[in-house]
């Protein structure tokens, strides 16, 4: 065994090269890629159906979902408090009795980060101080990201201030809508400058952009101009992460690693809720890139409900009783 | 193990289905499978083992099914006809639905034996063959229900005797046994010697649904059994899915008997990769293509012809992909290759792949464990002359070549002798659409691959054999077709040597019709007819040859509008009709009487008529399969045609053959009535003003049965219509490219009447292309 582990830090995470530095527009990467729907809906489909986890097994895929998750809260009644109750629970993501049920107690067990609006980036900071667990903040007038350009950097300086090691920025979707591909680069290169030190995971908003050459084609423009995450949705379109979305921006990525030796990383988010999902999402990067990107510099789920469901099955795996809610700690 | 550990490596860990029903019911029949037959299942006697390929282990014995186990299935079959048949459309069908619905109840334990007999991993005997299975009794009880509102006073064969491979077991048991039920047909159905088990089952099922005694019976056993099935003298149609080789036997066996026949055979289904395709989506393709069933699939594409400016992106992408692929334990849900079907069948993929090796082909494979495991492989470099590229390995190993254009893209998947499905990879509905209409496969599934639905016929072309399962044209096999009992004998021996008179007057010679010149024949040689009527040329072998080889030339006329086909039928009428009073001469110096010389003449103008009318209406359909899916049925030509005509009404029957086919767009070369040939010859004027095409229709006169023989031999010949006393003659010869042939004796039908012309002739000189079409923005 892996004396890291038994220490009980976490698995190490893979080398992390320099971040990508991202490059000048390069449409040739990505015109003339057209993805087939029907093919990767089947592709998608055949996740759940051609693997499978089961008992130990499973139960470990679910703490490494947990480890993967950016906890989020995004809404309007958003308070201090409520974002402390969630920061609480980022640290100890599973009631103690579980994790010392499955033989984890040591590991030091905790969510990937959490996400908040910009307003509430200091009191995430405060409340994970000493924790190691960074702050996401969204930004750049998240959602529908339409503000004056200068006001939207001007955000992501605030909330880097504020404490975000993280900035998740939507794009501007008419960009991609009327295939303006320069003014995409250049407004996410801007954005990726206004971070600084810290990352950059631009939301592609997919289920606002129609098709999957579409996604993948701002996938591949965000990549260029340096984003270091790719990510579904904010959680607030009518469609948010599925995963034949996904399997196309991870082969954008696959394929931009593939041409610049960059490693980037993916985070779907928004309506993943079930445990069931996490295994499939997990799959999904396994099977089409590899194990590295089962670590959370290269994979993250948004998502909120999601570790109730996580935490029950794994209580059930503990117990073999099926679990309630009400009796773990709620977010 | 920890979870720590694991956390460590991510590994998806075993994943085992629960196989405790499927060895209960096992260890329930240790004592051996007898027969099912009438109802019952007999004495298992000595038997022999069945294994489950993947631990080599004997898991049940069943019986060898002899001659007279055969005789008494049959016989129970015969017995149950009747009854089975006066239940009714609504009585039919109502057990059909039970079938349905009870493999639908049962499908874990008929998925868990599946895997355990064949090897095949359980996601797929779970997720694919058996929800197909009873999607195929649904769609077939539905069938049953509205067969009489649909085929109007058609009637069954009677018994039919089935017999299927070890690959899909279960699946190719739906496929016969619930179309065969549900036209009203009782069955005989021999499952494969390795492959036994789920067809007893499903047995034991239909007892319990109660499907009447004698209904469906199950003999088991080897080649020997099959064979004592399908040559029975009592078995009324036989329907086979298995290798050409056995395909081949099965024609000889069956030739002359009138026994309905549909063959399903091998393949070596090319799958074309564009430079525009998703590259992603076609690897995919390949996995679902090359890697389902260990490649055991007939329909399997097995080449992938890819265009040489994406080949190198494309190879890197599918090795990696192939290094992702699980193969082992078949019961586990993790398991994407299972066992091999047989250690025998291992060794010859292992010989094969070796001996592509030997020639040069690049071999690079993933892992299997040991045992009866071949793992994923793939054949770089595989030139067309490769044994990889030609013989059909029926195991996980993909060839690659690389094409240059489109137009080579088709001609390296045409250069093959089977053609049973093929794929086609691009986003371009243009491009993708101009291959499917030109590649020879009856399935073409475009950006998509081994698609099936009941409800979609799938069926092959050339040696892959004849006929379809699923849909009406599916149905339309089990239904008796009109072929009747005739009583002609063979004409006399044509005769060479001077006559005692001639027809005098100015010396008219008939020569040869061949690519649209009046030739002499090759071996310089005529014949008398009609009693001092004439000469006509005594064609042979090589007349034969070059007619055949005119008529592969005219292949454009397949590509016409039936429009175009339409009018030139029609102006052949018209000029028919200009010369009505010539021909009726020439039908009277050939022995008709006056009135029925002219209504002769009469008929085959309205043939032409009748013809060009059909000519641009036998549309294709759009099937309803699955959702998010476009299945059309296109209706292609056979290509190349043989028709050797009736002796009697020489004019109308000559044109009552070759018409239906021309008009479909196949090119014909016909042998008119060996004793009256003079109004075919009269037709070449006719032919030759008319604005036919040259070697659309080319006729060879001569001595009949010598030349339908050459036909029948002839690879380039892509079917036949033979009206004679050699039927057996003409279908055992037709075995060597398993062309489609209808036989009729001389004299069943008066082809001056009514029964000389109908949709029938029409279906006969066609064949139907499934193409599927997914589609999504």
């Amino acid at each position: 065994m892996d004396p890291a582990i038994t220490a009980g830090a976490l698995p190490a995470t893979t080398a992390t090269p320099a971040r990508n530095p991202g490059q000048s527009l390069d449409t040739a990467m990505f015109e003339g890629i057209r993805v087939n729907r029907p093919a990767a809906e089947k592709r998608a489909a055949a996740f759940g159906a051609r693997r499978s986890v089961k008992k130990l097994h499973q139960a470990a895929w679910l703490v490494n979902a947990v480890r993967l998750i950016d906890l989020t809260t995004l809404a309007g009644d958003d308070t201090a408090g409520r974002v402390r109750r969630l920061c609480a629970k980022a640290r100890v993501p599973i009631a103690p009795r579980i994790a010392d049920g499955l033989g984890i107690a040591d590991m030091g067990l905790r969510v990937g980060a959490v996400c908040v609006y910009p307003t509430m980036v200091h009191h995430a900071a405060a409340a994970l101080d000493g924790s190691g667990i960074p702050v996401a903040s969204v930004a750049t007038g998240f959602p529908a990201g339409l503000m004056p350009l200068h006001l939207r950097l001007q955000e992501i300086e605030w909330a880097v201030a504020q404490g975000a090691a993280e900035i998740d920025i939507v794009i501007t979707r008419a960009h991609v809508l009327s295939g303006d591909w320069p003014a995409l680069h250049d407004e996410i290169a801007a954005m990726r400058a206004a971070c600084g030190p810290a990352h950059l995971k631009a939301i592609l908003a997919t289920g606002e952009l129609g098709t999957l050459t579409r996604v993948y084609a701002a996938s591949m423009v965000a990549m260029q101009a340096g984003a270091d995450f790719i990510k579904t949705s904010t959680g607030k379109e009518g469609v948010n992460a599925t995963l034949p979305v996904s399997l196309t921006m991870v082969r954008a990525l696959r394929d931009y690693g593939a041409a610049t030796g960059h490693r980037i990383g993916f985070k779907p988010a928004g309506g993943i809720k079930s445990a069931k999902e996490a295994i499939q999402w997990q799959v999904l990067m396994k099977e089409e890139l590899g194990r590295d990107w089962l670590e959370p510099d290269l994979f993250r789920f948004g998502a909120s409900s999601m570790l109730a469901d996580i935490e029950r099955q794994l209580e059930h795996h503990v117990t073999g009783r099926y679990a309630a809610s009400h009796r773990h700690a709620t977010s | 193990m920890q979870i720590t550990e694991i956390l460590s490596t991510m590994e998806y860990g075993p994943a085992p289905e629960d196989r405790s029903v499927a060895t209960d019911w096992l260890a329930g029949h240790d004592a051996g499978f007898g027969h099912f037959i009438g109802g019952a299942f007999g004495d298992p006697g000595d038997g022999f083992a069945v294994t489950n390929p993947a631990t080599g282990a004997e898991i049940a014995r069943v019986a060898q099914g002899s001659g007279a186990d055969v005789d008494r299935a049959v016989a129970a079959a015969r017995a149950a006809q009747p009854g089975w048949w006066a239940l009714g459309c609504h009585g039919r069908a109502r057990h059909l639905y039970a079938l349905a619905r009870h493999v639908q109840q049962r499908a874990r334990f008929l998925a868990v034996l599946e895997t355990l007999d064949s090897g095949k991993p359980i996601r797929e005997s779970r997720d694919i063959d058996v929800p197909l299975v009873a999607r195929h009794f649904y769609h077939h009880a539905g069938w049953a229900e509205i067969l009489e509102d649909t085929f109007s006073g058609a009637r069954p064969w009677g018994v039919c005797g089935q017999v299927i491979p070890w690959n899909f077991p279960l699946l190719m048991l739906s496929w016969k046994v619930a179309p065969a039920l549900a036209a009203g047909n009782t069955v005989v159905l021999k499952p494969a010697e390795y492959t036994p088990l789920t067809a007893l089952a499903f047995a034991e099922i239909a007892r319990e649904c109660g499907l009447p005694d004698g209904v469906l019976n199950i003999v088991t056993g080897d080649g020997t059994t099959g064979a004592a099935l399908v040559r029975h003298e009592d078995v009324d149609k036989v329907a086979f899915t298995g290798s050409t080789d056995v395909g081949r036997q099965i024609r000889r066996a069956t030739a002359g008997t009138g026994k309905g026949l549909t063959l399903e055979l091998g393949g070596k289904s090319p799958f074309i990769v564009f430079e525009d395709a998703d590259l992603d989506a076609a690897v995919e393709g390949v996995v679902d293509a090359i890697w389902f069933n260990q490649g055991q699939v007939c329909c399997a594409g097995s080449r992938v012809l890819v265009a040489e400016s994406v080949e190198a992106r494309f190879v890197d992408r599918l090795t990696a992909r192939m290094g992702k692929l699980v193969t082992g334990d078949p019961l586990d849900k993790n398991t994407d290759l299972g066992a091999i079907v047989h250690p025998d069948q291992l060794a010859r993929i292992r010989a094969l792949v070796e001996q592509g090796r030997s020639e040069g082909a690049g071999i690079v494979q993933g892992t299997a464990p040991e045992g009866c495991f071949y793992p994923p492989t793939i054949a770089l470099d595989v030139q067309p002359a490769s044994v990889l590229a030609t013989e059909e390995i029926f195991g996980p190993v993909v060839t690659v070549t690389s094409f240059r254009s489109p137009q080579d893209a088709v001609a390296l998947a045409n250069n093959t002798a089977y053609g049973l499905a093929a794929s086609i990879w691009s986003e371009t509905v243009t491009q993708a659409m101009d291959v499917a209409g030109q590649v020879k496969a009856g399935v073409v599934w475009v950006n998509g691959t081994n698609l099936f639905d009941a409800g979609a016929p799938f069926g092959g072309y050339r040696e892959s054999g004849f006929g379809r399962e699923g849909g009406r044209v599916g149905m339309r096999a089990y239904l008796r077709d009109d072929a009747r009992e005739g009583s002609g004998a063979a004409p006399p021996a044509p005769d060479a040597t001077p006559a005692a008179r001639g027809p005098g007057g100015i010396d008219r010679t008939a020569k040869l019709f061949i690519g649209g010149k009046q030739t002499r024949p090759d071996g310089g040689h005529v014949y008398s007819v009609g009693d001092g009527a004439g000469l006509a040329g005594l064609g042979n072998r090589k007349d034969i040859r070059n007619a055949v080889e005119a008529a592969s030339k005219a292949a454009p006329w397949g590509r016409t509008t039936g429009h175009n086909r339409a009018q030139i039928l029609y102006y052949l009428g018209e000029n028919l009709s200009a010369r009505a009073a010539e021909f009726a001469g020439r039908l009277e110096t050939m022995g008709a009487a006056a009135e029925a010389a002219h209504a002769e003449v009469e008929t085959a103008i309205r043939r032409c008529f009748w013809y060009g009318a059909q000519a641009d209406k036998v549309d294709g359909a759009v099937h309803a399969t699955v959702s998010g899916h476009v299945t059309l049925g296109m209706v292609e030509p056979l290509g190349v045609m043989g028709v050797v005509c009736p002796q009697a009404a020489p004019l109308a029957g000559l044109l009552s053959l070759v018409l239906p086919a021309i008009a479909m767009g196949n090119r014909v070369v016909a042998v008119p009535s060996q004793s009256a040939p003079l109004a075919a010859t009269d037709l070449y004027q006719v032919m030759e003003t008319s604005d036919l095409p040259a070697g659309v229709v080319n006729i060879v006169t001569g001595p009949r049965d010598e030349l339908a023989r050459i036909l029948a031999q002839h690879d380039g010949v892509d079917g036949m219509f033979y009206v004679g006393a050699e039927a057996r003659m003409i279908q055992t010869e037709s075995a060597g490219n398993l062309k489609q042939v209808w036989c009729e004796a001389d004299g069943a039908r008066d082809w001056a009447g009514p029964d000389g012309q109908g949709r029938g002739f029409l279906d006969r000189a066609t064949q139907i292309k499934t193409v599927w079409v997914p589609y999504g923005a």
